[in-house]
């Protein structure tokens, strides 16, 4: 019966959906407000439907209903509550459950924060997130429905893929899914505008904090999904460039392009149709991912099971709501107009050619991803493109967006001097190119990698240094703290999010530079050095969890003679599936971690063993994390809060000071 | 005008590759270097760096010769049939390991098990340039008298090494 309900709920917002996205765009067009005062209703209604839908999911998982196909295909009555719940996004009707539920929250926080909106602007906003709702609602009740009967019900479930049983499993699908989806909301504005002809500074000022948290949500979604492949896989590496990673990346490094274009128009009122484009790529590179993750057309660790009318479903879908809104792209842009015009050396300058990186390494990284599918269509085979590729594409790329994010913030909008720049980052340089030769020798190992790394993360934090100390320079009366707190909170958003990209560098660099591994056979009682750190196996024991048996390792890991950790790292056997899985042992610290993972039993007791010793791998995340929280300080900012109530115009003073 | 329509038209015809590649299969085609004698190389071997492996090696038998690499995901596909191909005995497989860090290459032999008699380091992929590699994995069939036979781009999937891969080898064996 539970499940009935979901369903019946399902089809309403179907229903809900199909009014939302018409009825008020159209009356928006002919100026009808009873059909735009529609809109916020519908959203709101359409909210709670799906969010009934997703209880009664739960539910049925959580009361271990194996009538119903998906619970029982994902799902067993071994498997702990936590992992049943998590399970609903553990596969694809669920995902897209899951994926649609979110495009309501979004939608039900966008009627709640519009109130400052004009009326045709927010029935267009919500009009065109009614339509992308409409095509997944399809997709689900079409040929992708999670309450699908299972007559009769199944005594056990098949279980959960072990890979994804695991704390990761619960956090990184909704935080993943919080950022693609979004992007469906600044992706709505720009389409709302294009429909009403008013792209102005007031419509860039509204996206941007959607535009910010959507971001900071991907980027938090991003390293969490890193992370869990790094102690996960067993295998101590954290970004593979794999198609679903790049999946994810791609919106990504669209969503940040996005992110600055958007100050340009907010500030500027430049970049106006290089933004709306931005937009609609951020959105349609997510909507893609989902494609890619999908149809099957890709071999992935991600694989979900594959079939075909669904892949053609969602291409369909891609191809109306990618190409109408590329359309209405063609169609309106010419006539929005330009901005005011920059000299090539100014801030604008700048932003527009980190843009045009960022938009080129996406590039990169979709034909990458694509390549494979291309050759098939082609009917030239499948092959897969690795990490040499990526590699040798995305640092040449990368690394003069990074420089030019350390002067970025420095230049003057409009026109800035080069000369007066280089005299403001002459210390800046001298500091970051001595660090950049000094450090790697005081290490021990010098190559031109390790030196570019340091050279690229002193110089991001050095000029945000020298930034700070003009901006304050700016601000009269007060002692240094009370300047300091004056400063807003967007422009110290900024410089935050900038030093987390600095950390994630040193951590790359500092991984990729000194990270030690040994593959040894290990008897009981053997010692293997790795990184000046001595780790002593003492033997396997066997243990049970709840739905698994495993091997548990013991490792006494010393240091000069002192114990510095014990690790337990398991190879597991989980029985529903009779799957093994390599559980890691990890001791973290903040300079480094030891990674210890068992590999395959040999005779006598001994074990094949993988001992990793990774120096700063966790800046790595830690960087992710400072630049969301940026993301998320910057969102704070007054800035936003009186423009959500009042008209635009209204520039504090000192937001004006940050935009120096 | 026409550069607004610019994004329209890329992703025009990225969605005609996805359609068709939603609907064709991966098919061998045919390589220009099949009955024609394979290029000779030298390498370093994975396991010890101080041995080499070279054609003239495997003189006299029916050989596999399979394009592999750590970070190929298409590699782990077909893993199971390698090791199940080298179980039956049916004809040894040398290793080719393509553009890979030779830790990372015994690590992954380490994790998922070896079919492979000797595995040659390509570290450059010079040699793949010369048997024309599209990508990894890719395999090749090679007679006795050192003659490329056949050619799978991507994984090897039970089909054909049923049907195509076993008859071929069997056929060159008898010879």
């Amino acid at each position: 019966m539970i499940p009935e309900i979901g369903h019946f709920a399902l089809i309403l917002a179907l229903c809900v959906a199909l009014v939302q996205g018409t009825l008020p765009i159209y009356g928006a067009a002919v100026g009808n407000s009873r059909l735009m005062a529609l809109a916020s209703p519908a959203a709101r209604c359409q909210f709670f439907l799906v969010l009934t839908a997703f209880g009664c999911l739960a539910y049925a998982f959580a009361s271990k209903d194996f009538s119903v196909l998906y619970v029982a295909a994902t799902s067993n009555s071994q498997l702990p509550l936590h992992y049943r719940l998590a399970a609903i996004w553990g596969a694809h009707e669920g995902s897209l459950l899951l994926w649609t539920f979110i495009l309501t929250i979004w939608m039900f926080a966008v009627t709640l924060f519009s109130s400052h909106l004009p009326e045709a602007m927010r029935s267009r906003i919500l009009g065109v997130m009614g339509l992308v709702s409409v095509g997944f609602l399809l997709f689900m009740l079409s040929v992708s429905n999670p309450f699908e009967r299972l007559i009769p019900a199944a005594v056990e479930g098949r279980d959960l893929n072990p890979l994804l049983q695991d704390p990761g499993m619960v956090l990184h699908p909704p935080m993943l899914y919080m950022g693609y989806v979004g992007f469906s909301v600044a992706f709505a504005f720009a389409l709302a505008a294009l429909l009403g002809g008013n792209l102005d500074a007031a419509w860039a000022r509204w996206s941007r904090p959607w535009t910010t948290v959507a971001w900071c949500f991907l980027t938090i979604g991003i390293a969490l999904g890193s992370g869990w492949a790094y102690y996960e896989l067993g295998w101590g590496g954290w970004w593979f460039w794999d198609p679903v990673e790049n999946a994810s990346f791609m919106p990504w490094l669209a969503g940040t392009a996005l992110v600055h274009s958007l100050a340009v128009t907010d500030k500027r009122g430049g970049f106006k149709v290089w933004t709306v484009l931005l937009a609609i790529m951020a959105f349609s590179l997510s909507l893609l991912g989902t494609f890619l993750v999908r149809s099957g057309v890709l071999t992935s660790v991600h694989a979900f099971a594959t079939d075909p009318k669904r892949g053609l479903f969602i291409l369909s879908f891609l191809a109306v709501v990618i190409g109408g809104s590329l359309l209405l792209y063609a169609w309106r842009a010419p006539r929005v107009g330009l901005g005011g015009g920059f000299a090539p050396v100014s801030r604008e300058g700048f932003l527009l050619a980190n843009n045009v990186l960022l938009v080129v390494a996406t590039g990169a990284v979709l034909l990458g991803t694509l390549y494979p599918l291309f050759l098939d269509a082609l009917d030239l085979g499948k092959i897969s493109v690795g990490p040499p590729y990526f590699d040798s594409v995305f640092v040449p790329l990368i690394t003069p967006a990074l420089f030019l994010m350390g002067v970025g913030p420095l230049a003057q909008w409009k026109k800035a001097e080069i000369p007066d720049l280089a005299k403001r980052v002459r210390w800046a340089a001298g500091v970051s190119m001595l660090t950049a030769l000094g450090l790697p020798i005081v290490l021990g190992e010098w190559t031109p990698l390790l030196s570019l790394g340091f050279l690229l993360a002193c110089w991001i934090v050095v000029t945000a240094v020298v930034s700070v100390r003009e901006q304050l320079a700016h601000v009269v009366g007060g002692g240094i703290g009370t300047r300091l707190a004056r400063l807003p909170r967007a422009y110290w958003g900024m410089l935050l999010a900038h030093c987390g990209i600095a950390v994630f560098v040193v951590g790359v660099t500092m991984v990729k530079g000194f990270e030690t591994e040994q593959d040894v056979r290990m008897g009981m009682g053997d010692v293997a050095t790795v990184g000046g750190y001595t780790f002593r196996f003492d033997g396997v024991q066997n243990v049970r969890g709840p739905n698994y048996t495993a091997v548990r390792g013991t490792f006494h890991v010393s240091r000069d003679g002192r114990e510095t950790a014990l690790l337990y790292p398991e190879k597991r056997r989980y029985t529903a599936q009779n799957q093994v899985m390599t559980e890691a042992a990890i001791d973290s610290g903040v300079v480094r971690d030891l990674y210890v993972s068992l590999g395959e039993p040999l005779e006598d007791g001994a074990w094949s063993v993988r001992l990793y010793h990774k120096p700063f791998v966790n800046w790595i995340w830690g960087g992710c994390l400072i630049m969301a929280l940026g993301g998320a300080l910057a969102v704070s900012d007054r800035r936003y809060r009186p423009a959500w109530r009042r008209e635009p115009q209204v520039v504090p003073a000192n937001a004006q000071l940050a935009g120096r | 005008m026409s550069r607004f329509l610019l994004p329209l038209t890329i992703f025009a015809v990225m969605v005609g590759f996805l359609a068709v590649g939603l609907t064709l299969n991966p098919r061998e085609i045919p390589s220009p270097l099949i009955g024609k004698a394979a290029p000779a190389f030298s390498l370093p071997q994975l396991h010890d760096d101080g041995k080499t492996l070279s054609l003239d090696d495997m003189k006299g038998q029916v050989w596999l010769l399979n394009f592999w690499a750590s970070w190929c995901s298409g590699c782990r596909t077909e893993h199971p049939i390698l090791m199940d191909l080298a179980r039956s005995g049916v004809a040894p497989i040398y290793g080719m390991d393509y553009k890979d860090q030779k830790h990372e290459a015994l690590a992954w032999l380490d994790q998922w098990g070896n079919p492979y008699q000797v595995v040659a380091v390509d570290a450059a992929g010079r040699v793949g340039i010369d048997y024309g590699v599209y990508g990894v994995p890719e395999t090749y069939v090679i007679d006795k008298q050192g003659v490329i036979r056949y050619k799978q781009i991507g994984p090897l999937d039970d089909e054909t090494v049923t049907k195509k891969i076993l008859p071929l080898i069997q056929e060159l064996q008898a010879k």
